[in-house]
């Protein structure tokens, strides 16, 4: 059932920082925030842009505020239809 | 909210995978904990929804017709009492009982701090890989990439795949050491048909051994890499740059029930039992050794659990992976060079910026959170503990829980759960 849904490539359109941004589903929000201008996922304490560094839910750099929960890791969270995001950078 | 199983399974990549289908069709009550969206660990990551990898595909159906229960997005965050996990899920947490464990938790990379490591596009090897197999747009990106061992191509492999070009592969590894481990691999002849059609692949990719990545330069990203190559500096213009020296296991949720480590993997006997009773090791947790070992410890782990036979191929198999492991390790050890290109004010803690100056004068981790506050931020040192282990042979302290930032609500423990405890004891 799920290898005939991801042969005809499905989009979803979410926001980031206001900003909509379009991508095939199986995205993950990191990967999205790629396809904004820039790769900023936060500012450090000095205010110098960073961006995921892991990938993979352990550095915690890519933590940005989803459908309103704080703290959630981009990397591991899939791009879904309205979803509204938002970073502190 | 409480669930109870007979085994719960913290992982979902191939070594959780293999325990839980093993348990599971044995008859146990199989519950899965995965922090992940879905199934595959990092490995097999995204392999659920698009089915490439064939053995990623065998065990990934013969998971979901197992019987197996599986939470995703689900992370550990305390163990309160034997036989109880405190686990989050999304905003909301619930208690899990359980008769046995399987901790399959897999690993993580060894980032080492340079100048410039800080700055967006700079990522780990694998962690760029996966967000290329997450979305990642390739087409047209030009690609550095520093670090040791087989996880390099497999890296390269993806990225040129999706249309990226990879402009060099720095190995750190020594030429000899490097080519004696290749010359090893006839006895795995798996890995060495992997690694010719990855390198098949790739042969117009510059590659150099006695190659690092000396510094990141860039204004609000990173624009160019700096590397040493064999004695002589070169540089380079790109839009990413993955660099990570090999793979370390997650230890916390081992640390946190109490298993014992040695040399920064955890202990186990023949059983795959580890010295906390009816809890077991997999995978990566028993000294990095790939899928072929997460495979056939998780088999052999579930099958312990469920009381089943242990067939002799499997524990040969074992035995087998476990001399790969062996080499490998000897192979990605970074070199004494890559432990000296930070400077001062190169930040080591990248969650509470602590440059590598804060730390004059601390003679261990203790010391280095207590003064610096070093791996107090966000990811609870899970980045720059294992720097510093490599940095300054500190060692990791025990996992106080919760184990990762948790919410308040998280740590309280369901009134069901500890008055049932409370009846037992």
């Amino acid at each position: 059932m799920r290898e005939t849904a991801s042969k005809a490539v499905t989009l979803v359109t979410l926001r980031i920082n206001g900003r909509a941004v379009t991508v095939p589903v199986g995205t993950s929000v990191a990967a999205a925030l790629a396809m904004t201008d820039s790769f900023v996922s936060r500012a450090d304490l000095s205010g110098r842009p960073r961006g995921p560094l892991c990938g993979m839910g352990v550095c915690f750099e890519c933590r940005a505020t989803i459908d309103g929960v704080p703290e959630v890791l981009m990397c591991l969270t899939p791009c879904r239809e309205d979803q509204e995001v938002v970073t502190d950078a | 909210m409480r669930e109870a199983c007979d085994l719960v399974v913290v992982g979902a990549g191939p070594g959780g995978l293999a325990a839980a289908c093993r348990a599971a069709e044995a008859g146990l009550d199989v519950l899965v904990l995965d922090a992940q969206p879905e199934p595959g660990g990092q490995v097999w990551r995204g392999e659920a929804r698009k089915g490439t990898n064939r053995l990623a595909r065998r065990w990934l159906s013969r998971f979901s017709a197992s019987g197996a229960r599986f939470r995703p997005g689900a992370r550990v965050v305390a163990a309160p009492e034997p036989g109880v996990l405190l686990v989050e899920e999304g905003s909301s947490s619930f208690a899990v009982r359980y008769g046995r464990a399987v901790l399959a938790t897999g690993a993580r990379e060894r980032f080492l701090p340079f100048p410039g490591w800080t700055l967006p596009g700079v990522l780990g090897v694998s962690g760029l890989q996966v967000l290329v197999k997450d979305g990642l747009p390739m087409r047209g990106k030009r690609v550095v990439l520093a670090g040791t061992g087989p996880l390099l191509l497999a890296a390269a492999a993806t990225i040129h795949a999706h249309g990226g070009e990879v402009l060099y592969i720095a190995e750190q590894a020594s030429a000899a050491s490097h080519w004696s481990f290749a010359l090893q691999l006839w006895r795995h002849p798996a890995k060495l048909l992997q690694g010719a059609l990855m390198s098949a692949t790739l042969i117009s990719v510059p590659t150099s051994t006695d190659a690092w990545v000396i510094a990141a330069e860039g204004e609000d990203r990173v624009e160019s890499v700096r590397l040493s190559v064999r004695g002589r500096e070169e540089q380079l213009q790109c839009d990413y740059l993955g660099a990570a020296y090999g793979l370390v296991p997650n230890l916390e949720v081992a640390r946190l029930l109490g298993c014992e480590t040695s040399a920064g993997a955890v202990v186990v006997n023949e059983r795959l039992e580890t010295r906390v009773p009816k809890v077991h090791a997999v995978g990566e947790l028993l000294g990095i050794g790939g899928v072929d070992q997460a495979l056939v410890t998780g088999e052999l782990a579930g099958l312990v659990a469920a009381e089943q036979p242990i067939p002799i191929e499997m524990e040969r198999t074992w035995h087998r992976v476990r001399a790969f492991a062996a080499r490998l390790a000897l192979h990605d050890a970074p070199r004494a060079e890559l432990r000296r290109l930070a400077t001062p004010d190169t930040l080591l803690c990248r969650c509470e910026d602590v440059p590598m100056s804060a730390l004059e004068g601390c003679q261990n981790l203790r010391e280095a959170r207590l003064y610096a506050r070093l791996g107090m931020g966000a990811c609870q040192g899970r980045t720059c503990g294992t720097a510093a282990q490599t940095l300054f042979g500190w060692s990791g302290e025990d996992v106080r829980p919760p184990c990762l930032p948790a919410r308040i609500g998280s740590l309280r423990l369901p009134s069901e759960v500890s008055s049932t405890h409370t009846r037992e004891s």
